[in-house]
This record gives C-alpha cells, structure tokens and sequence, in this order.
C-alpha cells in the first residue's frame, strides 16, 4: 500500500511548525501506524533528514505514552484503541492521512508530535491517592467489597492516562481523566476517607493547569482507548457537589 | 579486586532468617533520615514502590524514569497476576508452598533465602495494594478472587481483569504522588541514566541526561538504587516496551558492580508471530489460552493447506504427543522449545514458516461459542487487531518470544550488590527467579523489594554515612560527566550510513539464534565472533541525525543499543561458560533421552557473577561463583511427562 502523509513538525517547543508531506511507500497492510513511521523515519534518517519524533512504549494500547492526532482523532479512527494499536489496513490505499499531536492548553508541543503531559501527573498528585503508608494495611479480606463495587472501581480505573480525551475536547477539558481517578476511589471504602478533600484539590489543579470546563460534548468518551464512561463526569460533579456542601458545613 | 562473593544470608533456621534480621538491623533515626539522600532510577512496580516508602520514612528521594511519567514504566502491560501465600482458597496454600514452587520453577539455581523473604511477605503486598485502591477482581460476596496459574497446584494468583500491573503500578504510582505532593520525593521524567559515579569505592551519585533538553546533569546522594527492570530488549524483537534497556545496569557493571546470570532468559511460548521486516515489538497472548486451545502443526514438512483441509489423522498435536499428563500446559521452557523445533523441522505455519497452531475448533464445539467469548473474548479481539484474522474462525498462529529476564546485577541478601551503596531491586536485579521465573511472581518480587524489603535493608547502609554525601563537584563527578559527554559527541560525530535500528536489528536476529531458545557451544561462539565485528562497525558506521543537545530520540536509541553491543557478549560468555541445560538456558549438548533440559548440580549449582575487566577488554569479564547450598529443598529433576 502507499499513503500521502501530512506530518505536524515543530523543532522546538517556542518555535512554529507546520505540516510536511512524506510519502509511505510499499506498506503492507499488516504494519502498524507507528511502524509505518517507524520506517519514513528510517528512509528520512539514511536521507540524512531528521527523523520525525513521535512518543510510544508499549505498543500495546495500556502505557499512555503514545499520543497522535490522526485525520484529525485522537488516536485515529479506530476507537476504542490507542495509536499505537492502529493497522495500515484500516486505511484505503493512496489515501492521504494527517498527523498531527495531541492539542490541548495543558499540553505544550515538546518537538514534532510530542507534546508534555505533566498536568495530568500534577492533577493526580492533588489528592489523587490513598494515604497508605506502606505496612500500615489490615488484613486484605477485613473489609468487604461488593462485586459490583470493584467491577465498577475497575472500569473507572482503567485509564491509561494519555490525555486523548482533552486532545479531543473542544474545550481541552480533561474532566474525563480526573474523573476517572476520583470515581474509582471514591467506590472503593478504602477511597472514601479522604474523599472530600481529594475531589477538591483535583479539581482545583485541573482548574489551575488550564484544562477547560465540560459542556458535555462527549467527544471525550468517543476516543478514549480505555472506554471510560462519560458517566464518571457525573459522578465527578456529584462528589464534587457534595464535597462543597460539606466543605461549607465545616465538617 | 573482588574477593569471594558473601550473599550475607543471616544465620538461623530459614523461617525465622527474616523476621530475625529485622529485629537486629540497624536503624536511622527520623532527625538524620532527613539528612540523607537516596537515588531510585526506574519508577515501575519495584522503583515505585520504593521511592514512595523510602519518602513516606523521611528520606530526600530523587526519582528517574525515561518516560514522560512514572506511570508508564514497563509494568504497567503486565496481565495476568500476582501470587500471594494467602490460602484465601483453603487449598492447602502456605509460605513453604509458594517458596517451594518458586525455587523448583527455578529449576534450582537461586539463593533459598531470598526466595523464602520473597514469599513471607507477598501476603503483606495484597494488604497493602488494596488499602492502596487496587481493584482486584472480587467474588460475590466482597471476597477477594483468585485464579491459578503455570507451575503450581494451587489458586494463589490476584487479579485485576487482565491488567494487573497496570492496576499495581498505578497503586505505586500513587503512593509516589502522595510523596511528591509532600515534597520528600522530587521527580525526574524524561531523564535517564548515563552513567553511576564512585566516590572511594561507594556509589554516591549518577549522571543523567535530559530527554528533553539533552542536558547533561549530576545527581549527587548517599545511596543509588537502580530498579530499571530487564534486558528483554538485547533480542530486538521482545514482548517489553520499546524503551526497555540495559544501559542503567550495564553502566553499573562497568563500574564494578558484578552481572549475575545474564544468559538467564525466560522465552514465552504464546506470541503473536512476527509478521514482516518492520515488526518492532512482539505481543503476549495469556497463556491462560491454553487451558482451552489445543497446538499443533502439520505432520507433513511444507503442507500448505489451509488449517480446515488438514484432516485430524495428518495434524501433530505434539505436545500432547509429547507430555500426554501435561499435554497443552507443558511449563513456557518446554512448549516454547517444542514449538522451535517443529518449525526448525519445516512443519510451521503462517507466511515464514515460523508458528504453530492454537485451534480452539474442539473447544468451541464443546462448549460453545458463547463460551469461549467470555473466558478469552477480549484476546480474540487483540489477536484480531493485530493480524486481522478471526480466532473463532481459524486457529491462531503462535510462536514463542522473549518476555523476561531472570539475569541482572548480583545483590547480596540486603539488595546490595557489591559496590558499597548500590542496591539493585526488581527485574534488574537477579536474585530470586533463578534459571526460569514462574508467573505471577515478577510483581510479586518488584512490590516485595520495593515496598518491604529494601526499606529494611537499606538504613544498615545509611547507618553508617550520614554526613559522607560528595559534593557533586567532587573530581569523581566532572570525570564521569566528562566521559558522558564524550561517548555522546563520539556517537553523534560517526555519521555513516546505518541506521540505529538496523544494528539492533541484526543484533537481535542474531541473538535470538544464538543464544535464544536452545543454544550450543559452537553457535556461542559463533556469535562471540561475529558482535565485535557489528560493534565496531556501528561506531564506525552508525548515523545519528541530529546533535546531543536537543530532543533527539535516534540518539537516545544509539546509547542503548552500543551498551546491548557490549552486553550482548556477556550474555553469551554465561551461556556458554554454563556448560549444563537448566530452565530457560537450554543448551543442546545437555538433554536427556527424551530431550529435557539436564542440570549439571555438581558442577553447576552456582550463581556466576561476572565482573568487568576494564576498557577495551569487553570479551574477557573475570567469573565469579556463589555456591548454592540447599538446606530445607531437595534438588530434583523436574518431569512433565
Ligand atoms: C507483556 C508482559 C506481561 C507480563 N505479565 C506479568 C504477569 O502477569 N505477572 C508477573 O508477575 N509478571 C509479568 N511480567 C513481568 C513484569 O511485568 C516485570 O518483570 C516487572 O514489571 C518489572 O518491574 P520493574 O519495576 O523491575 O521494572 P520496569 O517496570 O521495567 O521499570 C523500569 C523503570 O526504570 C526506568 N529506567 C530504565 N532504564 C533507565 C535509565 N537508564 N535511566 C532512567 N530510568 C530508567 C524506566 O523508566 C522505568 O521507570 C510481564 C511482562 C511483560 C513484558
Ligand atoms: S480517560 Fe480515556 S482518553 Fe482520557 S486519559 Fe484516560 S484513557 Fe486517555
Ligand atoms: S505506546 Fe503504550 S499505549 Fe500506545
């Protein structure tokens, strides 16, 4: 197969960038889009040209690191997956595909297709945790948790952390991540002492690190590759609500 | 000059070696823990794990990982489990139990005390990951769930639906956010290892380079922990991520730290094939696919039918042929290596002739569809995503592939390895998996390191150094760094013809034949001719685009792969030098008549721990050996017939 691409490159974080057009030629169907990138890179590097730099680790849709808008998707068309879980077979040969970073205010460009995710860590180091000091536990079956509860927890925790769905949102929101994170302790009892303060400071930080507001587009959930619901958000309001009331109860 | 190898294992009998350690260590009170410092490079399960505890106790921790986040160290694609001596079952579970199994799964050649401490607290894991949130898979009534997996009669394995190492390393994870939070742990991503500075013979620092900006930076501190997991990678072609590297341990080796078992590595038999040139990573299947599917191959050489026109009477299900009491779950060792020999024999399927056949055809007749969509449907849909076929339809294609490394830095009962202050956690290290690693016991040992062991063990050598912590302008410090530097402007300055990749590539190819699945004497030394040769020409061949100063991804893969050029020859060195079959080291000149691996207990009961020999004498590492002595196991020959 053979692809026109249309690639974002952008030397330096202060710099500009633009789009760049390569030819992938002789794909076979079976390549994954970031092996197809993998060898334009090799050919632009034996050209003497700088390699594109794009993001990825486990290759296997579950580490979070790779991040490419594609035809303009968060992790190109095929949902739920990540990029690096997309096959050159989902495309029509000839076709001319467009490759550009996750675009979010929160996420500076770090070079090419790279960008920088850090608010996501600094949203979760607000509180996004249980405070359990290590050999503090009790016994691990001592408390009980309902089946459903943990199913649920599980769903919830399932993010891999990629920032697709602020990539995707209008408003680079980045409510379904934080969501996620605070729905997922607050299901489980060991979450819920410090629930109150938790979904505060998250959100705050969320806030502060220049993610916009929901206005419930769900584009969030259509490219999200771990299949969080956009229901969480809800739930994310909902603690949040009550987390002010009892704030303001002085409790 | 390395005199013999002390393990430090304490006295007593093995049950009580641990719990008696404890009660005589040394401590480090709360206003001088304050004063130290500590260096954890790596930031998955065992990394995590420790930076946070060592914070949460009152160290200064300084925190490294080559991600743009903790979060996505290589343990997050993890699948299958962790192992705990619970007996929430009432199978009949017990410390001993998991201890023994782990130590046979090992086939014999790790040290017993390690491997009893490993055991002894993997209970106290499960407690603490789920006060930490982790959302393991539960029963009806709120209990939690286990299921069983490879190498034991017992169900002791946790589970987070098939993403358990994401679930644990997102629990480390956020422990370590709570630390960062409170300021005792300061975080370093996009920053690696270069290179580990002595001061007076003590590890006290590291140099790393900025990912990002490409600076060149020292990091000076009173203890270095390297948790930088396994070398998988060496072979190209493996189920790690594509980051995963040797570089931080190797660098370590070259300082003096001694390499323990690197010819150690575990090949998992159910992969997806490798399909074309550019594949650039392979992707496990659970082996729990076994339970259900049958393998085999064509009984004739070259039969290229489809799978459907292949009549029952001219399949070879071989390992049922083989292992009729074990049949389809022979250990990984066994059916990895059965499978390479029916494709060496010419009877593999798929386009190169290299996988097997995983048909779930009789089990879908059995028990329905519907059935087997539950128990295996969202690995169907990997498999489907992958090679565009569908299982239900047609038997998978599988092929074995590399997934872990038992083999790393030598540590001592305390963790440390020879050099004074470096201690060495996790996958990196190679202590307590011996020649073969049983699942779900590599995140067992990660969070057992991490969260319990090594906050231990570590204040017995922190004890004695407050107020010892170099000045990152001590000499030590501008040498290393000026070497750093020099290697990297040396690599960028080549600018031949060759890709980076293209030298791993054949690197890889030729490791996997070589010193892969089954190795001999005179392929060892083959390869031992030919890496020199393909190291000196990728230093005198290999273009990197680019400078150092800036972010440059070809440059920061060149590194790696010139220290897996090097280490390459170590791994090779070992194989050969273990001149006996044991677990996953298969070597052809030692099997048994029925072609099972043959140990060599006499001779070969031994940790060989190499050291380096100084520049430009990469080929002639000094042997050191750490007897095994077993005291509560008899040594036995493992049968799976
Ligand atoms: C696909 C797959 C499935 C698996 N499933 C299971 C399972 O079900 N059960 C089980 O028990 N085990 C399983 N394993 C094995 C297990 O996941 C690993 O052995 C374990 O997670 C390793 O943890 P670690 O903390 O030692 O290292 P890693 O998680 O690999 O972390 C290494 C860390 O070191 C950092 N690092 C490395 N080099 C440098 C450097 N030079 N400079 C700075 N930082 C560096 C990295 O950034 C990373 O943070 C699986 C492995 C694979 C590949
Ligand atoms: S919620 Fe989904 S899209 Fe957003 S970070 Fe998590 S996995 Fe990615
Ligand atoms: S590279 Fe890990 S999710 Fe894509």
């Amino acid at each position: 197969m053979n692809f026109n691409l249309r690639v974002w490159r952008q030397k330096t974080g202060e710099g500009k960038g633009g789009l760049v057009d390569y030819k992938a030629t002789d794909v076979s169907p079976h390549t994954s889009f970031l092996e197809m990138l993998d060898v334009v890179n090799e050919r632009l590097a034996e050209k003497g040209e700088e390699p594109i730099a794009f993001e990825s680790d486990c290759r296997e849709g579950i580490c979070g690191t790779c991040s490419l808008t594609i035809d303009g998707e968060a992790h190109g068309p095929d949902h739920p997956g990540a990029a690096c879980q997309l096959y050159m077979r989902r495309f029509k040969d000839g076709a001319t595909i467009t490759v550009e970073p996750f675009r979010a205010r929160a996420f500076g460009v770090v070079k090419d297709l790279v960008v920088d995710r850090g608010a996501l860590d600094r949203i979760v180091q607000a509180g996004g945790f249980v405070s359990a000091r290590s050999g503090s536990a009790p016994e691990a079956n001592s408390i009980l948790v309902p089946k459903h509860d943990a199913d649920l927890a599980m769903e919830a925790a399932a993010c891999i952390g990629c920032g697709a769905c602020a990539a995707a949102c209008p408003n680079a929101s980045a409510m379904l991540f934080t969501s996620a994170k605070v729905s997922h302790l607050a299901l489980l009892p060991q979450g819920r002492p410090e629930r109150t303060e938790r979904v505060l400071r998250m959100v705050a930080q969320m806030d502060a690190e220049g993610f916009g507001n929901c206005t419930n587009t769900y584009e969030c959930e259509a490219v999200c590759p771990a299949e969080i619901s956009a229901s969480f958000i809800a739930k994310l309001n909902r603690e949040y609500a009550m987390a002010t009331l009892r704030k303001r109860a002085g409790e | 000059m390395i005199g013999t190898l002390e393990s430090k294992v304490p006295s007593g009998p093995l049950a009580s070696k641990w719990s008696g350690y404890k009660d005589h260590a040394r401590l480090v009170s709360p206003a001088n823990r304050r004063k130290l410092e500590v260096i954890v490079v790596g930031s998955g399960l065992a990394g995590g794990a420790a930076a946070a505890t060592l914070g949460e106790q009152g160290y200064h921790v300084k925190c490294f990982c080559f991600q743009d986040s903790p979060r996505r160290a290589h343990s997050i694609a993890a699948q299958g489990g962790i192992n705990a001596a619970k007996n929430y079952q009432n199978d009949g579970d017990s410390v001993f139990r998991l201890f023994y199994d782990t130590i046979k799964g090992g086939d014999f050649r790790s040290r017993e005390a390690n491997v009893y401490r490993l055991a002894e607290v993997s209970n106290l894991i499960i407690d603490q990951c789920v006060e930490q949130g982790v959302p393991f898979a539960r029963e009806y009534g709120g209990l939690l769930a286990n299921r069983s997996f490879g190498g034991a009669q017992v169900s002791r394995t946790f589970y987070a639906r098939g993403q358990t190492g994401q679930q644990l390393l997102l629990g480390a994870y956020q422990s370590l956010c709570r630390q960062i939070d409170a300021k005792t742990v300061s975080m370093f991503p996009h920053t690696e290892m270069l290179d580990l500075v002595l001061v007076e013979g003590h590890a006290k620092g590291i140099i790393t380079r900025n990912l990002v900006s490409g600076k060149i930076e020292v990091h000076a501190a009173d203890a270095v922990v390297l948790a930088t997991g396994g070398y998988g990678n060496v072979f190209y072609l493996s189920t790690n991520a594509r980051g995963s590297n040797v570089t931080a341990t190797y660098r370590a080796y070259k300082k003096g730290a001694l390499f323990g078992n690197p010819c150690y590595t575990q090949i998992h038999p159910t992969c997806i094939p490798v399909s074309g040139q550019f594949q650039s990573k392979l992707t496990l299947m659970s082996e729990s696919l076994r339970n259900d599917g049958r393998v085999w191959v064509p009984a004739k050489k070259g039969d290229q039918r489809a799978p459907s026109e292949i009549p029952d009477t001219e399949r070879d299900y071989y390992l049922e042929r083989k292992y009729p009491s074990y049949g389809n779950l022979a250990p990984r060792d066994i059916s990895s290596r059965s499978a390479k020999e029916a494709c060496d024999d010419g009877r593999g399927v798929g386009p190169d002739g290299r996988g097997v056949f995983l048909d779930f055809a009789d089990a879908i007749g059995r028990l329905g569809e519907k059935t087997i969509r539950e128990r295996y449907g969202n690995l169907f849909d990997i498999y489907e995503k992958i090679t565009g076929e569908d299982a239900y339809k047609q038997p998978m294609r599988i092929y074995p592939a590399v997934h872990y490394t038992m083999g790393g830095l030598w540590v001592d009962y305390n963790l440390m390895s020879n050099v004074p202050g470096l201690h060495v956690i996790g996958e990196a290290n190679f202590s307590d998996h011996g020649a073969n690693r049983l699942g779900a016991s590599a995140l067992m040992q990660g969070l057992a390191d991490g969260y319990f062991v090594l906050p231990y063990t570590l204040p017995t050598y922190l004890a004695g150094q407050i107020g010892k912590r170099p000045a990152v302008d001590h000499p030590a410090f501008r040498q290393a760094e000026t070497e750093v530097r020099a290697r990297i402007q040396k690599m960028v300055n080549v600018y031949g013809t060759r890709t980076v990749d293209s030298f791993h590539r054949e690197l890889g190819l030729l490791m996997w034949d070589k010193c892969g699945m089954a190795r001999n004497a005179s392929g060892l030394r083959e390869a031992l001719g030919r890496i020199p040769a393909l190291r000196e020409e990728f230093w005198g061949n290999v273009r990197i685009p680019g400078t150092g100063e800036e972010y440059n991804q070809s440059l920061e893969r060149a590194g790696r792969v010139a220290d897996y050029l090097e280490f390459a020859e170590l791994m090779c060195i070992d194989a050969l030098e273990r001149d006996e079959s044991c677990g996953g080291h298969f070597r052809e000149e030692h099997q048994t008549p029925e072609g099972e691996a043959l140990r060599n207990d006499e001779k070969f009961a031994a940790v060989f721990a190499w050291e380096f020999q100084g520049n430009g004498a990469i080929e002639t590492p000094r042997l050191h050996r750490e007897a095994l002595s077993f005291e509560s196991v008899e040594l036995a020959q493992r049968s799976y017939k």
